[in-house]
């Protein structure tokens, strides 16, 4: 019937249930079949609005940068959805700003440096775009500045201070001389101008170096090559001018020698020598004038080497070689003026001796002519006829006085006619002369003019020298001045520098001191409480070994003691064994004493002993066995009560008792359970529970279980149940005893 | 010294049948005695006089057996 209930339910519930998702369904199609359009016009909507959504982030990203950063930032995926709309975010023009800044800053440094000789140096070297182009007007403002770069160099202490541009401008200087050196401004050097990072000042002193280098080895081959033409064309000259002087002497010899010749009135054969000397002295002008000639012609070659040697070094242009340039064109002009002056007395001396030599071929003449007269006249007369004043006869004297007359008659007219002659002749002589002396005069003015050109030239050239050295010196002290104030201002920044240096060194010092200090306090302090420590333990086990020895004293003691309790212990578990069939043990008195007295100062023992129940120790306990066997004579009896208490205790009641007693059976011995629930309060149970615990010889729980005895029986029991109390409890503080005098003699009998 | 209390009961119940015996038995001869004596020999007292001391008897048992649990106005006003 309730299955019958139950499936016409189900099928009432089930047709209800059929009914409604029906009509359920039948209503939600109806919804949907309604809505549906009104559902598409939401989905479209909401399409709508969300791509109106995105299609306006992403325009407003487009314009506005930061909200598309933060827009980036804070959705995800939107970076891509925005870079794929509107490509990669524009980056901000930050670069170009700053290359400006650095530029602007080099000016700044070099301001100072480049103030003196290099204002154009100052502007050219910071503006990277500006022509490299080393004109040569520039060349030697580049000169000027590279020599500035040396003196700076040379002077300042601090090389890294001259900066990039100094360098630059150097480099870009250097560079062009060699271009110079090679060709005139053939390339121009973009190159030193596009990177213009400092050179690093090594490079700069290696450069500065090479360069010095390059131009000592320059000057000191100029000077050498100098040198050399120097010497050899000095030796030239001299050799020439000795040549010359030679030659002049020669020639004024052969002229003396010719006069003296000439005037002298000595004998012939002496005459013969002198003209013999003569064409002696002839022959030795004439070698004399050739080697004159030859060297005039090797001095002049070792002149004209000289003068393009000097040339040359004129052309390379270092400063240092111009002063031995300047002192080898002197050393050649006055070569040259010496030997000209030589070639000059040489030609006087030659034009003398023509003079002599025409004198003297012109008397030779007359002599000759005048001997032939005299000859003609007096054939017989020799020619030397003054040593033949003895010889002549009267005749002879006085033809030779008429021709003599006649001679000086002839001589007379010849005389006026020469006279006539000779101031035609002095004339023409004289303007020839005249010519001549013109020519020669042009000539001497030339050479003077020249000498003097060159030597005006020289001076020019020392004067310059001079006071390219005095503006030199002058730049030198400048240049001093501004590398003195320069070094006063670094020596100024370094001292700044150093005191910030310090005070930050010594700060760092101080705090490192600090931490030393503070690392070797805790370091000592370590010890010391390491030290602490071991003392400390080393008397504590000085201290535990005093004490263990102590301890072993006492030890023994107490465990001669431990003993001691422990045989009274025994003696008392003995003795409580000593219980009989109904007949209780031997009152435990005097065991309970020996044990208290082999406890006397053990408190736990003594309390313990104390503690023994009053009555065991007058009376005596019960045997276990006694009180098992009790307890079945008191079964019986007990269930036989069951049903006495105190609301039942009539006759009538202990009639029904008896009479349950004898129609009830339980088992005799039934296994307690572990937990007494309300059912097993049955008198019944409790006493076959209790005689199991008994019979397995628990009676702690036999005792408990019949404790929960109530009413009549309960007071049938009760002597019993005091009986089995005391034992208990004897037999507990026995066993404690034991224990505790098992557990001390344990603990005492380990000692060594 | 050694009090068994399971003894109490069977003295008690000696003490019952001791006295009943001893009432009944008075009784019975209390009621012959008057049954011969005044009520011409019928059973009527003897039966009383057994009754009257079984009953006597019973009371005293149980009253015996009660002891323990009345509470005696001694002790209650105590």
């Amino acid at each position: 019937m309730l299955r019958a209930c139950l499936r016409g339910a189900n099928a009432t519930a089930r047709k209800n249930y059929r009914r409604i998702p029906l009509t359920s369904l039948q209503q939600c199609r109806h919804y949907t079949a309604g809505e549906s359009s009104s559902a598409s016009k939401v989905v479209v909507a909401g399409l709508l609005t969300v791509s109106g959504g995105i299609g306006g982030t992403i325009l407003y990203a487009k314009w506005d940068h930061k909200f598309r950063a933060a827009v980036e930032k804070n959705v995800p995926y939107s970076d891509w959805l925005l870079g794929l709309a509107l490509g990669p975010p524009a980056q901000d023009p930050g670069l170009p700003i700053k290359k400006r800044v650095e530029l602007a800053q080099p000016p700044s440094m070099i301001e100072k440096q480049v103030k003196k000789s290099a204002k154009k140096e100052g502007a050219e070297g910071p503006v990277k775009d500006s022509s490299p182009v080393p004109s040569k007007p520039a060349q030697s403002i580049e000169e000027a500045s590279a020599e500035a770069t040396h003196i700076i160099s040379a002077i300042s202490e601090v090389p890294s201070v001259p900066a990039p541009c100094d360098t630059e401008a150097a480099a870009v200087k250097e560079e062009c001389k060699e271009c110079h050196e090679h060709k005139e401004a053939t390339a121009v050097h973009p190159a030193p101008t596009e990177p213009m990072k400092e050179r690093p000042v090594e490079e700069v002193a290696a450069r500065l170096a090479q360069q010095e280098q390059e131009e000592q080895d320059i000057s000191a081959s100029v000077s050498a090559s100098l040198e050399d033409s120097l010497a050899s064309s000095a030796k030239a000259t001299l050799q020439a001018i000795g040549a010359q002087e030679a030659a002049l002497q020669a020639i004024i010899q052969h002229t003396d020698k010719l006069k003296e010749a000439m005037e002298a009135e000595v004998l012939p054969e002496e005459k013969s020598n002198q003209w013999k000397d003569l064409e002696a002295a002839l022959a030795d002008r004439t070698t004399a004038l050739n080697d004159a000639r030859a060297a005039l012609s090797k001095a002049n070659e070792s002149l004209d080497s000289l003068r393009s040697a000097i040339d040359k070094s004129k052309g390379l242009k270092i400063s240092s070689v111009r002063p031995l340039v300047l002192a080898a064109e002197e050393n050649l002009h006055n070569m040259v003026v010496d030997l000209d002056k030589m070639v000059m007395k040489v030609q006087s001396a030659e034009s003398e001796a023509k003079i002599v030599s025409q004198y003297s071929e012109l008397v030779n003449e007359a002599k000759r002519q005048f001997q032939r007269e005299v000859s003609s006249l007096t054939p017989e007369i020799q020619a030397n006829w003054k040593g033949l004043t003895g010889k002549l006869s009267t005749d002879d004297l006085n033809a030779l006085i008429a021709h003599a007359h006649r001679r000086i008659d002839q001589l007379n007219r010849e005389l006026a006619e020469q006279k006539v002659r000779e101031k035609i002749h002095i004339d023409a002589a004289l303007e020839q002369q005249k010519l001549e002396d013109q020519k020669a005069l042009d000539n001497a003015v030339n050479t003077v003019l020249q000498h003097v050109k060159e030597e005006a030239r020289l001076e020019q050239e020392r004067k310059l020298a001079e006071l390219r050295e005095v503006m030199e010196a002058e730049m030198r002290t400048q240049l001093r001045r501004q590398a003195a104030a320069h070094t006063d201002h670094v020596q100024d920044v370094l001292k700044v520098q150093e005191h910030e240096l310090k005070a930050e060194a010594e700060q760092v010092l101080s705090s490192k001191m600090l931490e030393q200090e503070t690392r070797y306090r805790q370091l000592t302090q370590e010890q010391l409480d390491n030290f602490t420590l071991d003392m400390n333990t080393a008397y504590a086990r000085l201290k535990g070994v005093e004490e263990a020895i102590d301890s072993h004293v006492v030890a023994e003691e107490e465990a001669r003691k431990a003993h001691q309790l422990w045989l009274s212990v025994e003696a008392l578990s003995y003795s409580l064994k000593t219980a009989e069939a109904d007949v209780p043990t031997v009152p435990l008195e005097n065991a309970a004493q020996a044990v208290r007295d082999s406890c006397r100062d053990n408190d736990f023992a003594l309390a313990l002993a104390s503690a023994l129940p009053e009555k065991s120790l007058q009376r005596g306990v019960y045997s276990e066995a006694s009180l098992r066997a009790r307890f079945n004579s008191l079964r019986s009896l007990a269930r036989r009560v069951a049903l006495i208490d105190e609301s039942r205790n009539s006759l009538y009641q202990y009639f029904l008792s008896y009479l349950q007693a004898a129609l009830l059976f339980e088992k005799s011995q039934e296994a307690p359970p572990s937990q007494l629930s309300s059912e097993d309060l049955d008198p019944f149970k409790l006493l076959s529970y209790a005689s199991y615990c008994l019979e397995h010889g628990d009676l702690e729980l036999a005792a408990k279980l019949v404790n929960q005895l109530r009413g009549e029986a309960r007071r049938v029991v009760q002597d019993w149940l005091i009986e089995a109390r005391l034992t208990l409890e004897t037999r507990q503080v026995v066993s404690l005893l034991s224990a505790y005098a098992n557990a001390v003699g344990l603990g005492t009998t380990q000692a060594p | 010294m050694f009090s068994m209390s399971e003894k109490e009961l069977g003295k008690k119940w000696d003490r019952c049948l001791a006295d009943g015996a001893i009432k009944l038995g008075t009784g019975l001869g209390l009621g012959i005695v008057f049954s011969v004596l005044f009520f011409k020999r019928h059973t009527w007292p003897i039966s009383l006089g057994s009754g009257a001391g079984l009953g006597m008897a019973y009371a005293n048992c149980q009253n015996n057996l009660r002891s323990h649990y009345m509470l005696h106005r001694g002790d209650k006003e105590q």
